[in-house]
């Protein structure tokens, strides 16, 4: 499904992501961990096209898509999250949500005065479609409440409303669940779930790791801007390599 | 009364100034300060053709065109810049739209100016004819108000304040940022010439000294007054500002005094910016927050 090859990115002497490669094929819900300032994010900006890549190739159901720009990204059916959470705080929840609806017709001017039936047809659709997720979110009571005003958790989970609004065939997902409480996180493990079930792929960096266990069948592990292991739950805790990059070697420790 | 005519006038005319501007600086959070430019751009080029014989709506409509095409032209190269970067272009365009008025002399004569601004006959001239002029003003004055509601209270309008509120949201929701910013700077760019072409064709006199940084600043307190990213707020904001600057007139100031009053409302005016900005930024009229933005 997603390929990346070889895919480099420097910032001035700094290499973020160094030489990464891997695939995602049908792999459900993939997990990429690694301690801060491993390059997570940065691969993650450079999948979505928020950062160009310095060398290598990113392809998305066979087609390149390195060098396009986040918009044409997202409209294949990558849609992404943010680390810190991103709502557009002056717009409505419901409006957060329709807003994410993709290829609105009421998104030009012409048709706004030549087609009008047609724009408000569409727009009572994706009402309706919005709505539907608000009541899986459980924010259907907060519907005309400006996004800004809700809790962190409740912005979180806004968030992966939007990206299921705009009908993604992948969804990345920066830090799902950081900083919100264990109620939600389980909230959101089974809207994460179901969606799975939907045959959307999920690709998420999580810090969490038992919750990284339990979601993901196949986890990445970034160290230092570049991928040092990949394979099932079970084979990341084992990895001495994965465990030092989490923990530090033994000598290092005894110094500690 | 003929006086209260010609005050609505200019208020009518400021106010969809202010609306042209508000959609881009209200709804889509594009700072733009030259937007002087394309009043100027419409009230030079609708007064040259009708001068030159072209019928006056003609050369209107052809004004409010290229007023839109000029907008395209300051859209392409600014609007990769962000935030001031963008705002100090507008200046500079609005600046180089200015020396242009004001140094094409075979064209605009220069500091000269342009008068004897041709009006339809049935309007005609003199005072007899303000009446007329209004209802022409607020016609237009209310196309400018309604078209601009149904342009903001749609997926459109809806699609420019996700770009006012986060770009790179708009972006990662697979919207097009950069034609969705390029719409509402030509769709403001027009309606800011449709402003220019009753302006000149009103006062029938114009010179480059009038589409200067001044009157973008006037406009911007319109906005900020009345309330951004509202419907009536420029309109409001318009009518404040005209009335004022108009009322001050009134004030019996001993004559030796006089020559201070217009360098004092220069003053009034950036202390009611100053005071606006630390004490209700939201202006008169606030933006609804929260509410549905689409009537459909």
């Amino acid at each position: 499904m997603l390929e990346i090859e070889n895919v480099t990115k420097n910032f001035g002497a700094l290499t973020a992501v160094d030489n990464v490669s891997f695939r995602l094929g049908d792999t459900t819900i993939s997990g990429l961990i690694g301690p801060n300032g491993s390059g997570k994010t940065t691969l993650f900006h450079l999948i979505t096209g928020f950062y160009k890549l310095d060398t290598g190739n990113i392809s998305f159901l066979n087609r390149k898509i390195d060098g396009l720009p986040p918009h044409i990204i997202s409209r294949k059916g990558i849609v992404r999250t943010f680390q810190q959470t991103r709502v557009l705080p002056f717009l409505s929840t419901l409006d957060n949500l329709v807003a994410a609806a993709p290829g609105q017709l009421g998104e030009n001017i012409l048709p706004l005065f030549f087609r009008p039936a047609r724009v408000a047809k569409e727009e009572a659709e994706n009402r309706e479609k919005a709505l539907s997720i608000l009541e899986t979110l459980g924010l259907t009571k907060l519907r005309s409440t400006p996004a800004g005003d809700l809790s962190y958790g409740q912005q979180k989970l806004l968030e992966i409303g939007r990206v299921l609004m705009a009908d993604p065939k992948l969804i990345i997902l920066d830090e799902p669940t950081a900083g919100i409480n264990p109620t939600l996180i389980r909230h959101l493990v089974t809207i994460l779930e179901n969606l799975a079930e939907q045959s959307v792929k999920i690709f998420l960096i999580e810090h969490n790791m038992p919750l990284v266990t339990e979601l993901c069948d196949k986890i990445f592990v970034m160290d230092s801007g570049s991928l040092i292991f990949s394979g099932t739950p079970a084979e990341v805790h084992n990895n001495p390599r994965v465990i030092e990059a989490y923990l530090g070697r033994e000598k290092d420790a005894a110094e500690a | 009364m003929d006086y209260l005519y010609h005050i609505l006038i200019i208020a009518l005319i400021y106010s969809i100034f202010a609306q042209s501007l508000n959609l881009e600086l209200g709804f889509t959070g594009l700072y733009n300060f030259g937007h002087i430019a394309f009043f100027g751009i419409g009230a030079y080029a609708s007064a040259l053709l009708s001068l030159s014989g072209v019928p006056i709506p003609v050369a209107a409509l052809i004004a409010i065109g290229l007023a839109g095409i000029a907008g395209a032209f300051l859209a392409l190269p600014t609007l990769r810049l962000s935030g001031d970067y963008f705002g100090i272009a507008t200046l500079v365009f609005a600046e180089m739209v200015h020396l242009l008025f004001l140094n094409e002399r075979d064209i605009t004569r220069g500091p000269m100016g342009l008068p004897n601004i041709p009006r339809p006959d049935w309007i005609g001239t003199g005072v007899t004819s303000l009446p007329l002029l209004l209802a022409v003003v607020f016609f237009a004055a209310a196309v400018t108000f309604i078209l601009l509601r149904i342009i903001t209270n749609s997926p459109f309008g809806r699609s420019l304040k996700v770009i006012r509120e986060d770009e790179f949201v708009a972006q990662a929701l697979g919207k097009n940022t950069f034609l969705i910013k390029t719409k509402a700077i030509v769709t403001g760019s027009a309606f800011a010439g449709l402003a220019g072409v009753l302006w000149a064709h009103y006062i029938t006199y114009i010179s480059p000294s009038d589409f200067t940084l001044q009157e973008t600043i006037l406009v911007l307190l319109c906005i900020v007054l009345g309330g951004k990213g509202t419907h009536w707020g420029p309109v409001i904001g318009a009518f404040s500002i005209i009335f004022f600057a108009e009322f001050i007139r009134f004030i019996p100031i001993p004559s030796e005094y006089t020559r201070f009053v217009a360098p004092l409302q220069g003053m009034i005016y950036g202390f009611i910016l100053v005071i606006m900005m630390l004490k209700r930024p939201q202006g008169l009229i606030s933006e609804s927050r929260g509410q549905r933005t689409t009537n459909a």
